[in-house]
């Protein structure tokens, strides 16, 4: 982000001429360090009171007034949090969760809309749009019906609570996701695919060494909301994975922080979010183009 | 003839085979886990759910949530936290695009910062609010204190615990929409802006002529995704109050429908009210595609 010169920088509200005034450089450098500083007190603050709380005793935590740093060091608040709250199977519950919902999306949501992109079946349509109705139905509304169908699942009577299915086949519903994906595999020339049939190979082949290889932009963007969807997500596993040692970070926190002191309640937190916030860093340039290339395309 | 078109037939039937293979998984999990449950929301509403037996009761239950006193109140709450939400999530976020997007500096930094809060899990961002709103040793009140300002007991005050409620959701939520609406603002040609100045336009003239017409399609987009998102809140006044918080401060019709389901196990109520929410929603979610489809000709 070098500052932009006259000719690269495209137009915007207030002109590189007014800028480039004395009063407009003044106005300009006092705007900055204000949007500066309040955003990053606003927004990095709380995240700050998150990683030194954790640091605190509890005696300090909850001193009036609030220390802005931690006077006296006590590390020892995380690995309490750690062990307390049972941090490390709701990291590892929350993971297999993740990373199963990753796995069910991409196998069964690229295969449908690869499906109905390429392969065009009959009744086709019909099936999309009845997943694309299903965007039209607020979530919560769904929330009490599904959990009954979990309790008891239709036909084979079988009950999914507490278990990772009850996690990973409902976030396969991600009709967005379907859409997403459809209208990617919609831009890939039929030529190719019809290229490749010639030399013999079949719709699975096709799909993998052709439609995939080219899609990468998009399954990246799906990857990372089917992952953050199940890190962010709380009243379903609250509902769906009601025993403690099956829940997700998020919902277990929750569930656990009755009783827990501040200092280490705090402590799980910051611990919970660390993990975000390190593959927000890692891919916050797709996270940040996927948003809006994903949102309001509709 | 006859040979070839049986042929075409088999390939045209295996071709469809092929594909419906490909299709069954998404299609099972939307039958179990979506469709399935569209039906049974509309039926278990007419019906008494206990320990497995279903009874018919017909309008009973609409009948028991409207004369519930907490139907109104969770409607007003809901309602309040709506609105709000417009004030602060709405225009706010907008607001903050148009002065981020006029910035030369530091602009990676800010678009990550601002974001942040929406890639946390929200009940770390909800536990950090609860103890800043704390009316002891709150941060709040200490800002407050040291301004020589009035505290306040914030969340457990009844009128105003909805405004802290959508205060903390602002911060966890308005991310997404600065961002989308910086995109926006960046497809704004400049020349529209060079011919408002030209035509001896101000800064206030410019936004409202310009930037506000030229973000309109996103802007009213916006304002029906967030209706309909806010109108289903639960999180937050779920984790800061409990749900209730003081004299059903911060009931919402989400948490009504969580109460009758999993506090009562009253499935049917908890139907009946689900789908007068989806009533109320479907008026805001067809305006949407109504808008979107005139967005794309």
């Amino acid at each position: 982000m070098a500052s932009a010169t006259v000719d690269s920088a495209t137009r915007t509200l207030i002109s590189q001429v007014q800028l480039n005034r004395r009063h407009g450089k003044a106005i300009y450098w006092t705007v900055l360090t204000v949007v500066l500083v309040v955003f990053s007190l606003v927004f990095i603050g709380p995240l700050y009171f998150m990683v030194t709380g954790g640091l605190k005793s509890t005696q300090e935590a909850i001193q009036s007034p609030p220390t802005l740093y931690p006077h006296h060091l006590h590390p020892s608040t995380y690995s309490t949090a750690w062990g307390e709250l049972n941090l490390a199977q709701l990291l590892e519950n929350t993971l297999l969760y993740a990373f199963g919902a990753l796995a069910f999306q991409l196998v069964f949501d690229v295969a449908a809309a690869y499906a109905l992109s390429k392969l065009r079946p009959i009744f086709g349509n019909a099936i999309l749009g009845m997943m694309l109705a299903t965007l039209m139905i607020p979530a919560t509304v769904l929330v009490v019906p599904q959990y009954l169908t979990v309790l008891n699942l239709p036909i084979v009577h079988l009950n999914l609570l507490n278990s990772p299915w009850a996690i990973w086949l409902p976030s396969v519903t991600s009709a967005f996701n379907i859409f997403l994906l459809k209208r990617f595999f919609d831009s890939i020339p039929q030529d190719l695919l019809d290229a490749a049939a010639i030399d013999g190979a079949g719709p699975v082949r096709t799909l993998c060494s052709i439609v995939l290889p080219m899609s990468r932009p998009i399954l990246a963007v799906v990857s990372i909301f089917a992952m953050v969807n199940v890190w962010k997500d709380f009243l379903w596993p609250l509902l769906a994975e009601p025993d403690p040692t099956k829940q997700t970070l998020n919902a277990g926190i929750y569930s656990l922080s009755q009783g827990v002191s501040e200092n280490v309640l705090i402590a799980a937190s910051a611990i919970s979010a660390v993990p975000t916030i390190i593959f927000f860093l890692i891919f916050q340039r797709n996270i940040l183009s996927g948003l809006t290339a994903g949102s309001l395309k509709g | 003839m006859s040979r070839s078109g049986g042929s075409a037939l088999l390939r045209e039937t295996r071709r469809n085979l092929t594909a419906h293979a490909f299709l069954i998984g998404a299609v099972l999990c939307f039958a179990l886990f979506s469709w399935y449950p569209m039906i049974r929301e509309f039926i278990t509403s007419f019906q008494k759910v206990r320990g497995g037996q279903t009874t018919w009761v017909g309008w009973h239950n609409l009948n028991q949530i409207v004369h519930d006193p907490s139907f109104g109140v969770a409607w007003r709450n809901t309602g309040e936290f709506t609105l709000l939400a417009l004030v602060f999530g709405y225009a706010m976020p907008f607001f903050v695009a148009v002065v981020l997007n006029e910035l030369r500096h530091a602009k990676g930094y800010l678009r990550v910062v601002v974001y942040l809060p929406v890639m946390l899990p929200p009940v770390a961002s909800l536990v950090m609010f609860q103890y800043f709103y704390n009316p002891q040793y709150g941060l709040f009140n200490d800002i407050l204190h040291s301004l020589h300002l009035p505290t306040s007991t914030w969340l457990q005050n009844p009128s105003l615990a909805m405004l802290c409620v959508v205060i903390a959701s602002t911060w966890m939520n308005m991310g997404s929409a600065v961002l989308i609406y910086l995109a926006a603002l960046q497809g704004i040609p400049g020349e529209l802006y060079e011919a408002a100045e030209l035509d001896g336009a101000g800064l206030l003239r410019r936004i409202w002529h310009v930037t506000i017409p030229q973000t309109r399609l996103i802007l009213s987009l916006m304002l029906l995704l967030q209706i309909v998102s806010t109108m289903q809140v639960f999180v937050e006044p779920f984790v800061l109050t409990g749900g209730q918080g003081v004299n059903n401060s911060t009931t919402t019709i989400v948490y009504l429908i969580y109460q009758y389901a999993f506090n009562f196990q009253n499935y049917g109520a908890a139907s009946a009210l689900g789908l007068v929410l989806l009533l109320v929603l479907a008026v805001f979610s067809a305006l949407y595609v109504r808008v979107s489809r005139a967005a794309e000709q």
